[in-house]
């Protein structure tokens, strides 16, 4: 099950991945060869089993509606590459 | 604008829970504060971070969806959205997909004298995004500043049928939404602060066409007002562009508030492709019967339970019940007010008259009165012992809505009482009739006209606090007496 260039292109489009024309083959195939493995999956028989959202048997895990502040802003921040009047400084977004 | 096209409306709202903490995390949800001072590991999306999910909220979201009408699912789950952008620090949303809290309800609005019934689709949870924060103009600016404090903020997105079919239905149902989700306290739904938003999606049709014609999706909707009149403005570029055969492309357009038109904001070339999958990190969710039959005692009376009582117990035309059951906070003014006080009515007539016409005029909230109920009904009981009259009272209301202050306080110190005691007014009367010759004898000579100028006098002399009625009475007996 190869996958096409438009797709890895489209792919790497949605991941804001800048692909060469070169990576762009190699990843068509490279894809398409894991996607085929993971398509053996479809061999199986799957009538009347029921579709699996999560992969434990647990249900309703909640936490009480409490209010525990977190770390101080400035320990929060200090990761970011910018910061300026407490907030991260990210490039132009209109 | 033209006969020949039908409008054709669908709302998406998004409506803040006004929970103590944020959805997946322990942050505050509070409103307006500092940027960042909210924010921990989890609703800044660090690597690693494990969401657990906050009760209150799936409660408030039962809660919603009951007073929506809608099923409530025994099993629904939370998916991942991806998507790209600086305030959504994951670069995924925390929603859901196939499977929401909530489906297929209703609401009923009354446009015109017009009742009629808008599906609901769905009702899902989800967590809001961080606010982006643009420098200077949005020309010049280099940068953009992150705040995180509303990322984590757990959000009901409510999707409406495509059932709507005009700019005055929108604003209805968003209204009769806005009031039930007050109603059943689940937030405080304040379209300024960002706790109630709201994304149209118009298109038009020939009438009679079953199919939908193409939609813009219309956002920045900041009020009622700006709603309406982007729906409007739509609807008219729309058919505008028909008649001109131009094709109407699907797009998301903004609302422009300072010149009052939508515009395109970006192509849909690229479609959005979100690759929803199901949340590893949270474990579905199984609501019990009982839990919803939980939630179900626990609901408040709602507002058309409200108006049917109102209109019932007080006799109260159906108008003035509509408006007292607006709010939950009107009708809590109307109900405490009853409780000391029979007449409904004349509550009613205080609370659409004079309360409404300060608030308006003052642009505030009922819960922000000074005026309770119990100061109202002082007032309304001071009015029928005769101690201060109708006209006058007004006044007395007006500066009990300035300063709080009681109707008995405020009457003492402007000394402002009604003069009810026949003796004091019957001295004064007498005077004026002393003064008075010529309008006397004009009375006795059937100028019955003169009576009104004696009593103008009486009223001047008392600076208008005499009891009109009393002043008549006492008048006529004292004139054919002689």
């Amino acid at each position: 099950m190869a996958l096409s260039i438009q797709e890895v292109q489209h792919v790497a489009l949605l991941a804001r991945l800048n692909l060469r024309k070169d990576e762009e083959e190699k990843y068509a195939e490279q894809l398409g060869s894991i996607l085929q493995y993971a398509d053996k999956l479809n061999e199986l028989d799957t009538e009347g089993v029921e579709p699996l959202d999560h992969i434990l048997p647990v249900f309703n895990v909640f936490r009480e509606d409490k209010v525990n502040p977190g770390p101080a802003r400035e320990e929060i921040l200090a990761n970011a590459p910018l910061v300026e009047e407490g907030q991260y400084k990210v490039p132009k977004i209109i | 604008m033209s006969k020949e096209f039908e409008t054709v409306i669908g709302l998406e709202v998004h409506v803040e829970l006004k929970t103590s903490s944020k959805i997946f995390c322990s942050c505050s949800n509070e409103f307006g504060a500092k940027p960042n001072t909210n924010v921990c590991p989890i609703c800044s999306g660090f690597p690693g971070m494990l969401p657990v999910l906050n009760e209150q909220v799936v409660d408030y979201a039962i809660k919603s969806g009951l007073a929506l009408n809608c099923e409530i699912a025994d099993y629904c789950k939370f998916d991942r959205k991806n998507y790209f952008y600086p305030d959504l620090p994951k670069a995924y949303q925390i929603s859901q997909y196939d499977l929401p809290i909530c489906k297929t309800g209703y609401l009923d609005i009354e446009v015109n004298n017009e009742k009629k019934r808008i599906g609901i689709t769905r009702a899902h949870l989800e967590e809001d995004a961080g606010k982006l924060v643009h420098q200077g103009t949005i020309s010049s600016t280099t940068f953009s500043l992150v705040d995180l404090n509303r990322s984590g903020v757990p959000l009901l997105e409510i999707v409406s049928e495509p059932d709507l079919r005009s700019a005055q239905e929108a604003r209805a149902y968003m209204e009769k939404l806005r009031s039930l989700l007050l109603f059943a306290g689940v937030s405080d739904c304040k379209m300024e602060e960002g706790s109630l938003r709201c994304d149209a999606n118009v298109s038009v049709r020939p009438y009679g066409q079953e199919e939908l014609g193409t939609r813009a999706e219309i956002k920045n909707l900041n009020s009622f007002k700006a709603m309406e009149k982007a729906i409007e403005y739509e609807v008219r570029r729309q058919i505008e562009a028909i008649e001109d055969g131009e094709e109407i492309i699907q797009e998301t357009r903004t609302w422009e508030e300072e010149r009052q038109i939508t515009r395109s904001m970006r192509s849909k070339e690229e479609a959005h492709d979100y690759r929803y999958f199901p949340e590893p990190d949270l474990p579905p969710l199984r609501i019990s019967r009982e839990w919803v039959e939980r939630i179900l005692q626990s609901m408040p009376e709602m507002p058309e339970k409200a108006r049917e009582r109102l209109m019932k117990a007080y006799g109260l035309s159906e108008y003035d019940a509509n408006l007292l059951t607006l709010t939950p906070d009107y009708l809590a003014f109307f109900d405490g007010c009853t409780l000391y006080y029979k007449d409904g009515k004349t509550i009613s007539n205080w609370m659409m008259g004079e309360l409404n016409k300060l608030l308006n005029q003052h642009n505030m909230d009922i819960a922000e009165c000074k005026i309770t109920p119990a100061a109202l009904v002082d007032m309304l009981k001071l009015i029928d012992e005769g101690r201060i009259s109708g006209k006058m009272a007004k006044d007395v209301f007006e500066a009990m809505f300035e300063t709080g202050a009681d109707a008995e306080q405020i009457i003492k110190e402007k000394g402002m009482e009604q003069i009810s005691d026949e003796a004091a007014l019957g001295a004064i009367i007498q005077e004026v009739i002393d003064k008075n010759p010529g309008a006397v004898e004009d009375y006795h000579n059937g100028k019955k006209k003169a009576t009104g100028y004696l009593v103008g006098q009486v009223m001047q002399a008392t600076r208008g606090q005499a009891n009109p009625s009393l002043v008549n009475k006492i008048l006529s007996q004292k004139l054919n007496q002689k």
